[in-house]
């Protein structure tokens, strides 16, 4: 099964640079993708540039409402994501558990939707 | 919670294990023990309070357990009046003395880890059944969430109901098996326990001391059991370090470097005489050789040294009865204390990298090691952090690398 694995983080640590100063937030974050690289269980993924460099795009009433980020105002925000390809939802929950995001943010595991059968 | 409420608890659930054991081996069935003795603790919990516990506790609780069973079986499926009920014919007559009461906790015990029960569902059926902690409490410990640990559960009690031995204590032959697949399950307890280590919050139950309480209980109950005492010896020798795998600012202390003055010397000195009565049974064994490992760990409190050479040759016994991962690296770092980090770390290039590609511990010492050679460890030391789940492990490993670099 093919499950996202999304990395929520606190929205005013994000805003203030970071890991809010913590100097191992960028090595365990390194180690951690790179870990999860080499087990062979990532489809893709990527990290993500703060919630303020966001372009919200809206159509209401027929009319384009364009709008900077953040998306919403709330506590944790969206800082990355990967599409893993596991046999079942307890070994993504493994590598949830060594995520550094899961001490002061959210890891949440999304099965992906199965494509649609052929017409 | 008063005091009065909380005595209420205290002596409620001391006796929880005694009457599910006793109510589930004689014919009511695990799931239904259970359903009764929730009945009979929330009676206990409303009347104890103001009324005092009673001077015989578990009779009390056992009368209005079996008042529940019959209520239940009079009105099938009207569960919720239950407990109203029974609160309101609180108090009971202590009509049973404990000592008339039955000690079947062997028998519950050995049910949980009977071979119609799947192996990883061991120990939480145990948590669950002899300790009475919730889905809720159990399940996140094992990487599950609260509903898929209740059906599992749930599932376990089934195959216990629908297995021909369900309680059947086994013959004096077979039981050395059986009590080894116990004390597997509570090794697994208490390593879920260990685990949860950084996260620990005072207002949830603490598994590794459930765990504790899980191997005295059946150290108690089976004391010519060797293995029972070991698994009991080594528990005891893990938690009274605990508090020394934290220092003041919450930091991480590797074991080389925690002061004996923080390690729990009571504990300790029972450990080692647990593990006395072991050895003089004359029957070595798995648990045994980890105690005895610890035991050699906990020497420094004396002033001695380490012995490194002792605790080799306890790796390489128990390698041969029980070859884990976990026994290879500690015989391979305790090969790099006592004959030099490239005898270490020569067997770490033998081991199948199959097999260390996930494992943290492994790219834990192999950075150590690089590190004391004055190699670069920059990415071994990035692999063990990137696997490691305790935020303060992985900090100090972070803080490692950055002195190795």
């Amino acid at each position: 099964m093919q499950c996202m694995m999304l990395f929520h983080e606190d929205a005013t640590e994000q805003a203030a640079g970071r890991g809010g100063g913590d100097p191992a937030y960028w090595p365990a974050w390194m180690a951690y993708v790179q870990a999860l690289n080499e087990s062979g269980l990532v489809v893709s993924g990527h990290g993500l540039q703060p919630p303020a460099a966001a372009t919200l795009f809206r159509l209401r009433d027929g009319k384009r409402v364009v709008h900077d980020g953040p998306y919403a105002d709330t506590k944790e925000q969206l800082g990355g994501y990967f599409i893993l390809e596991v046999p079942d939802i307890a070994t993504a929950l493994e590598w949830a558990a060594r995520c550094p995001a899961a001490a002061r943010g959210t890891v949440e595991l999304r099965p992906v939707l199965p494509p649609p059968p052929a017409a | 919670m008063s005091e009065a409420a909380r005595a209420a608890e205290l002596a409620a659930r001391a006796s929880r294990a005694r009457l599910v054991a006793m109510l589930a081996a004689r014919g009511t069935g695990l799931a239904a023990a259970e359903d009764a003795l929730a009945e009979a603790f929330a009676a206990a919990l409303a009347t104890w309070p103001g009324q005092g516990v009673p001077a015989n506790p578990e009779a009390w609780l056992l009368t209005a357990a079996r008042r529940s069973i019959g209520h239940l079986r009079r009105h099938d499926g009207v569960r919720a009046a239950a407990a109203g009920a029974l609160a309101m014919a609180a108090p009971l007559a202590d009509d049973e003395p404990a000592d008339n009461i039955p000690d079947d906790r062997l028998r519950l015990l050995v049910a949980c880890a009977q071979p119609a029960v799947p192996e990883a569902m061991r120990a939480p059926l145990m948590l669950q059944v002899v300790m009475g902690l919730s889905a809720e409490r159990i399940g996140p410990a094992f990487l599950m969430t609260p509903a898929a640990m209740g059906q599992a559960l749930v599932r376990a009690k089934a195959a216990i109901a629908a297995s021909r031995t369900a309680f059947s204590l086994p013959d004096r032959a077979d039981l050395p098996a059986r009590i080894d697949a116990v004390l597997a399950a509570i090794y697994a307890a208490y390593g879920a326990g260990w685990e949860e280590f950084s996260g620990a919050d005072a207002t949830r139950p603490d598994l590794a001391e459930e765990a504790l309480w899980l191997a005295r209980l059946t150290a108690t109950l089976a004391p010519d059991q060797p293995e029972a005492l070991g698994l009991l010896a080594l528990i005891l020798h893990c938690e009274a370090r605990r508090p020394a795998r934290r220092d003041e600012g919450g930091r991480f202390v590797p074991l080389a470097e925690q002061p004996c003055a923080r390690w729990n010397g009571a504990m300790i000195d029972e450990a080692e005489a647990v593990l006395a009565r072991a050895a003089r049974l004359g029957t070595p064994g798995r648990f045994q050789l980890e105690a005895a490992i610890q035991s050699a760990h906990a020497m420094r409190r004396f002033g001695r040294q380490v012995p490194w050479d002792a605790i080799a040759k306890l790796y390489a016994g128990l390698l041969q009865l029980s070859p884990t991962l976990g026994a290879a690296l500690g015989e391979a770092a305790a090969i790099a204390e006592l004959s030099g980090v490239e005898a270490g770390l020569a067997r770490l290039d033998g081991m199948e990298a199959r097999l260390v590609a996930a494992h943290q511990p492994y790219w834990a010492l192999r950075a150590h090691l690089l590190a004391q050679l004055g190699q670069d460890a920059a990415e071994t030391y990035a692999r063990a952090i990137g696997l490691t789940q305790d935020t303060a492990v992985r900090a100090w490993l972070v803080r490692q690398a950055a002195k190795a670099g």
